[in-house]
């Protein structure tokens, strides 16, 4: 496996605009699609023969369906204002990482074909032939994009890049051009049930296996469940939690609030993952048919209600568009939020005192919290404006006292993508990676050299990976990112624990030591 | 792709991962390793080796907290760990141990 060859931009106080310098990322393109991964997906194999036809129609139909796409396409007046706010720009310097640039790649073809002064007067307007050196320059660069939104909030005309980016890879899924790290996914969430393949005789063992941690550590039988028809709760969660660290403590967690909650609940073997990448690839037909999985779980476990771990996406797919993917939901029970976020249900038991927690137990830690783009910019949780940013930071401060916030240019709904969302978690990437998380990156380096910030909590499997592997690359460490539900997992004290007395001493011992 | 292993080319995808994973033979971590500039000791064996028997039956490479835990079983409690791991293959147990083990990558939000 040969290490990308790439420097790592090196942290300064402040992240300045660049200067452009054309074409450094031109080079990078994920790898593209398998045929079986494409043809799962109902797309073509390999690029067709007839590409250049079939991209236009596919821009044509997009363009109608989505009136949004149109104006988007229609309305840019070259102001300026997004410039400077990708992370992806920041890190490259590459003006094609430019919203404004990015969305051109597509505008301009959009003009040539569709608009009047493009089909009679092109180089007036700026507007170019669809040729195959446009089709892989769309490859390479909508594929550095995240679809975080960032630069949409700063756009007077609110035109979304992110939706600009769906459309552009629908269209090259159309013609067979698909990236291979979401295809293969989504294939795989239609064969086994979840992202990352896990059948459901290793889901049942990974969760003994924490049932049995749990009992070791606490003494209290704390349940994993799964497949228990007529549970009160479907969880539906990022199959990165029952697989990776430190997403992995978060799900622990989650199963502590519900064991203390008193409720009964269960995860579903045959949806098991809460991400849908078929937002990413910006197909609402494959979007459609993984929501359909939760719908079908649901029914069938016979549940009253359905929650979502942390995952940044899978939240907006599910507070946004799940209803009309897969609704109605009428058969679950009103009185609860269809779906419901973990942070909210937890946060919830807070505030009813039904939590006992010890916020000491997280004194070995400065925290600090990473807004994820999606919960940020596209969703809501409790019942007020703003509820998303604020019921994360109560819960981290209900069990941790150590809390600080980052720069505010960088958090809340102006919160930079930690640089690997959107379809850009894969390894053939990782330039891309490292240099779109410069933002975030000098943002957390500031509080922990102002404020003595030790660890960043996430509340999206995509980010807590993403830190893991980028961390290192800024002479930080990986296991400074943490779970939330990982933070209220140490802070917990279960009814009927082992005091915990034991390892206090052996703590205070090594103190002395 | 392919990699040359006693006189035989096995083809692998993109990332170096074995395509067929019945091609696998003890010869194939070596050369894998080789390339990563690293030497198998014993105790990276006892890893591939613990992948595959876990991937026979379940079909998948374990979650990062099996292999931890099975690996403090056998090796030691002072071993079942990440840093553990991560020390022995420095590009990730998950990814690099799962390559030399000839698994398929584990690919999702990891």
């Amino acid at each position: 496996m040969a290490k990308a060859d790439f420097e790592t931009p090196e942290l300064q106080e402040y992240v300045e605009v660049p200067e452009l310098v054309a074409g450094t990322m031109a080079h990078l393109s994920p790898f593209v699609a398998k045929p079986d991964h494409n043809t799962d997906l109902n797309f073509p194999g390999e690029l067709v023969d007839d590409w250049h036809d079939k991209a236009i129609a596919k821009l044509d139909d997009l363009r109608s369906r989505f009136r949004s796409l149109q104006v988007y396409l229609d309305s840019c007046v070259k102001c300026g204002s997004c410039t400077d706010k990708c992370h992806y720009f920041l890190g490259t310097k590459d003006p094609k990482n430019m919203p404004v640039g990015r969305q051109d790649l597509l505008r301009k073809v959009y003009r040539r074909y569709f608009t009047f002064a493009g089909k009679y007067f092109p180089k007036l307007v700026g507007a170019e032939d669809l040729t195959r050196d446009t089709l892989d320059e769309w490859y390479s660069y909508y594929h550095q994009c995240s679809q975080c939104r960032r630069c949409s909030v700063f756009c007077p005309y609110g035109i979304d890049t992110a939706e600009i980016s769906m459309a552009a890879r629908e269209i090259l899924d159309s013609i067979g051009y698909g990236q291979k790290y979401c295809n293969e996914i989504i294939a795989k969430v239609n064969k086994v049930g979840n992202n990352l393949g896990l059948p459901g005789a290793a889901l049942a063992d990974t969760l003994e296996g924490l049932e049995e941690d749990v009992e070791d550590e606490t003494g209290v039988a704390v349940k994993y469940p799964l497949d228990v028809k007529g549970a009160d709760i479907l969880l539906v969660t990022p199959s990165a939690d029952f697989f990776a660290e430190p997403h992995v403590d978060g799900l622990i967690g989650y199963g502590k609030v519900f064991h203390e909650a008193g409720v009964s609940w269960t995860i579903s073997s045959y949806a098991s993952e809460a991400a849908n990448f078929g937002m990413f690839i910006g197909s609402y037909e494959n979007m459609r048919r993984v929501s359909l999985r939760i719908r079908k779980a649901a029914l069938d476990l016979g549940v009253k209600r359905i929650v979502f771990g942390e995952c940044g996406h899978a939240w907006r797919v599910a507070y946004a568009f799940l209803n009309t993917l897969a609704g109605p939901f009428d058969f679950l029970d009103p009185n609860y939020p269809v779906p419901q976020h973990i942070l909210e249900f937890t946060w919830d038991q807070i505030q009813k005192g039904n939590l006992k927690l010890d916020k000491s137990a997280n004194d070995d830690k400065v925290l600090t919290f990473h807004d994820s783009c999606n919960v940020a910019r596209a969703t809501r949780m409790g019942n007020k404006p703003g509820g998303q940013l604020e019921i994360p930071r109560n819960v981290i401060k209900a069990v941790c006292n150590n809390f600080v916030d980052m720069h505010h240019e960088t958090i809340g709904e102006r919160t930079f993508c930690c640089g690997g969302g959107g379809g850009l978690l894969t390894d053939d990437l990782m330039e891309i990676r490292v240099k779109g998380a410069l933002p975030r990156m000098t943002a957390l380096k500031n509080v922990m050299e102002e404020e003595g910030v030790t660890h960043m909590a996430a509340i999206c499997a995509i980010c807590k990976s993403q830190f893991t592997k980028v961390l290192p690359y800024y002479g930080m460490d990986m296991d400074q990112i943490v779970s939330i539900h990982q933070l209220v997992s140490e802070a917990i004290i279960l009814t009927g624990q082992n005091s915990g007395d034991e390892e206090d001493e052996e703590e205070e011992d090594e103190v002395e030591a | 792709m392919a990699i040359e292993i006693e006189g035989k080319s096995l083809e692998t995808d993109e990332e170096g991962y074995l395509v067929n994973l019945k091609d696998w033979v003890p010869a194939v971590a070596d050369a894998m390793a080789k390339e990563d500039d690293l030497e198998l000791t014993e105790e990276h064996w006892e890893i591939i080796n613990f992948l595959r028997e876990y991937y026979e039956e379940y079909q998948i490479a374990p979650a990062v907290r099996v292999l931890t835990k099975a690996v403090g079983k056998r090796m030691g409690k002072d071993k079942g760990n990440s840093k553990y791991l991560y020390a022995l293959f420095p590009y990730g147990p998950g990814k690099q141990a799962c390559r030399f083990a000839g698994l398929p990558k584990p690919t999702g939000c990891i």
